[in-house]
């Protein structure tokens, strides 16, 4: 077994941290108390090509592995969950299914903007009525007169709505399979269309400085060809996408515990009580060890569940165990990195708030805790009885 | 152009240092290894030349296999090629680590080269002057403001009450530089992968010194004592004045 990275990797962690450290920290507190999102940061980050990163590079693209794109998020989260978000998204929701399953001319088309940070797309998927269960869509895509015309809405698309999205995959029902079931399809609309209008959501308790929108479509017409793969792909896209997805979400678990938990280390031994600093005393210092514990838990069950992915063997299970797993770390590292913090945590002028916010979006998004216990209860075979 | 940067690894300077039983070196097992801070100037600055006049950037480093890694990394913020003088089992010195790098400099025919003030580690300051008098050039240090116009650079250094120093050389020259003098970038992910393929070059270390030995022999490191925890003297300035005073003097002995 080995566990060291490639000097790559290496290279792109120390890279990121110092990024992370030099141009996003010194921003997140103003941006996330404005709910702000920042484009001087994502054309930065564009620069930095954190867009695109596994992408083939005559594409745009960087042309790295898996693992390097999970160590990527894992250290941005360690400092801010929105702009972990803001790439996360974007490369595994704008940007993957495009790469992976749309044809040539459409990734010579979107690709090459996308992976440059210079344009945003979103993956839209959830809808008022359709969340853990994804397939009740109700946008509809009907075939008129050689075009498809939509009608529907969604909610909750990250970087949905900002000036330089270029537009959405949307999945809609198509039709009837012969089976009865809907026929859904995924078809890419782009921005200025009449008819499609996006909204940003506020108010957000978490990722505030992250792009999060609702979309409507009001007989919105897309020529024929804009249909991401075939017609009653949509479902087995949205699957496969989501699973990728799970990586990046348990990378913002896994690099947003780091990150408490550094806040609670530092403060447990700059606090001083009864004379001492709180990280001697018993009770805390075994928080702290069981934090270490548990990050290095969840960092070898990720990576694990990357090497798989890299290796193109089946990781659909690892990757819901790693979501699960990492996002519910994040919780109990967080939650004693407050307690560690006493009244203090409380405050936004001490960082560790905001970790405490933005970890409860980990156990919701791309999949609740529930679905990910679904997803690996079914893959171990509970129901097979 | 031809430009040169002497680059050194060494610990992070958040690392805690431990020394090794026998007092001869620094436990390195767990220490986290990083591009000397000033020497990320030099290779910031050269790249900027490099970009104005053309030319190429080589990275001459002499240390150990693991300094390669610091070598890759100035490689992914741009530089062109690297060149690595293997130290293994020499005894290292800020003499024989400037005759070595001077040798390798004479090799590639710099017109120029950077290097950081100081190394972070040894805190030393010698070896850039060390390669400059090796090669019979000129050296300037701390640079914090460098300008090349033609064949003669002007350079900006600090002298001490604020005073700034300016001082025209014609190339070639050996530049030391100062924190300040740019911002150095990040190694971007397309940089981290287009290192992947410049090329390392190694040299034996005994071929560049020939008969030269280390002058200085270090027979044990030690850990400077831990500093005592500050005295804050409460009451009125007047009151306190008077203690403080007393301490100097009594506790203290320095008065
Ligand atoms: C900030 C943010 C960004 C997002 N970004 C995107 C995006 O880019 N694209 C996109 O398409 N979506 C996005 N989402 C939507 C997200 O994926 C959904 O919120 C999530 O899938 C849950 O759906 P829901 O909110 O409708 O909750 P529901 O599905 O209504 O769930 C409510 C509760 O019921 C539980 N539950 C539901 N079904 C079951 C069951 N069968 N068994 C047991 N428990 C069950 C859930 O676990 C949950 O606890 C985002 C959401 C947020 C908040």
């Amino acid at each position: 077994m080995d566990f060291n990275l490639t000097s790559e990797q290496e290279l792109l962690r120390n890279s990121v941290r110092e990024f992370a450290e030099g141009e996003i920290a010194p921003k997140v507190e103003e941006l996330d108390r404005r709910e702000e999102f920042s484009y001087d940061l994502t054309k930065k980050m564009g620069e930095m090509g954190f867009f695109g990163i596994t992408v083939d590079p005559k594409y745009g693209g960087q042309g790295m592995d898996h693992l390097s794109y999970i160590i990527l998020v894992e250290e941005l989260a360690r400092i801010d969950g929105s702009q972990a978000a803001t790439v996360a998204a974007e490369n595994s929701l704008g940007i993957g299914p495009i790469y992976k399953f749309g044809n040539e001319k459409q990734k010579k088309k979107y690709l090459p903007d996308l992976c440059s940070g210079k344009k945003l797309w979103g993956f839209g998927l959830t809808e008022p009525e359709a969340g853990s269960d994804a397939a009740a869509t109700k946008t509809t895509a009907e075939f008129k007169n050689g075009k498809w015309v939509i009608n529907g809405s969604k909610i909750f698309i990250t970087n949905g709505a900002t000036e330089i999205t270029a537009g959405a995959t949307v999945q809609a029902a198509t039709g009837k399979r012969s089976d009865g079931r809907k026929e859904l399809s995924c078809i890419l609309v782009e921005a200025g269309v009449k008819g499609f209008t996006k909204r940003a959501m506020k108010n957000k308790m978490v990722w505030r400085s992250s792009n999060t929108a609702e979309l409507y479509f009001d007989n919105v017409e897309v020529p024929e060809d804009h249909i991401l793969g075939n017609r009653d792909e949509g479902f087995h896209q949205m699957l496969d996408t989501l699973d990728s997805g799970r990586l990046s979400i348990a990378a913002m678990g896994l690099g947003g515990a780091q990150g408490a938990f550094e806040l609670g280390m530092k403060y447990a031994k700059e606090r001083k009580q009864f004379g001492k600093p709180i990280s001697t005393y018993q009770a805390n210092a075994f928080k702290l060890a069981d934090c270490a514990t548990e990050i290095e838990a969840a960092r070898i069950l990720l990576y694990k569940a990357c090497w798989l992915k890299d290796q193109d063997k089946p990781y659909s299970k690892e990757a819901a165990m790693a979501k699960l797993y990492c996002s519910e770390v994040m919780y109990r590292v967080v939650n004693h990195a407050v307690q560690l913090h006493g009244g203090y945590g409380l405050m936004q002028e001490y960082k560790i708030e905001r970790f405490y916010r933005d970890q409860k979006l980990l156990e919701i998004g791309e999949g609740t805790s529930e679905i990910q216990r679904i997803v690996i209860s079914r893959a171990i075979g509970c129901y097979d009885v | 152009m031809k430009i040169g940067v002497l680059l050194k690894q060494v610990p992070d300077t958040e690392t805690k240092i431990k020394i090794r039983a026998d007092g001869k070196g620094v436990e390195e097992g767990e220490i986290k290894w990083v591009i000397n801070p000033y020497d990320e100037y030099a290779v910031e600055e050269a790249l900027r030349l490099k970009e104005k006049a053309g030319g190429e950037v080589v990275i001459v480093s002499a240390g150990p296999a693991r300094a390669t890694e610091a070598i890759r990394q100035a490689l992914a913020m741009g530089a062109d090629r690297g060149i690595r003088i293997d130290t293994t089992g020499i005894e290292q010195d800020p003499y024989t680590t400037a005759v070595m790098l001077a040798g390798a400099a004479k090799n590639e025919s710099f017109e120029i080269i950077f290097a950081g003030k100081q190394a972070v580690d040894d805190d030393c300051a010698q070896v850039l002057i060390g390669v400059a008098e090796k090669l019979g050039w000129p050296h300037v240090t701390p640079v914090e403001k460098f300008a090349l116009s033609g064949k003669t650079a002007t350079l900006q250094r600090p002298v001490a009450g604020g005073t700034k120093e300016m001082i025209e050389a014609d190339l070639p020259v050996v530049v030391g530089c100062e924190k300040g003098l740019n911002e150095p970038r990040y190694a971007s992910l397309p940089g981290i992968m287009k290192a992947k393929s410049k090329p390392v070059a190694e040299l034996k270390a005994s071929e560049l010194l020939g008969t030269e030995r280390a002058r200085i022999n270090v027979t044990k490191y030690s850990l400077p004592p831990e500093r005592r925890a500050g005295k804050i003297i409460p009451g009125e300035p007047e009151a306190a004045a008077a203690e403080l005073v007393r301490l100097l003097r009594e506790e203290a002995k320095v008065i």
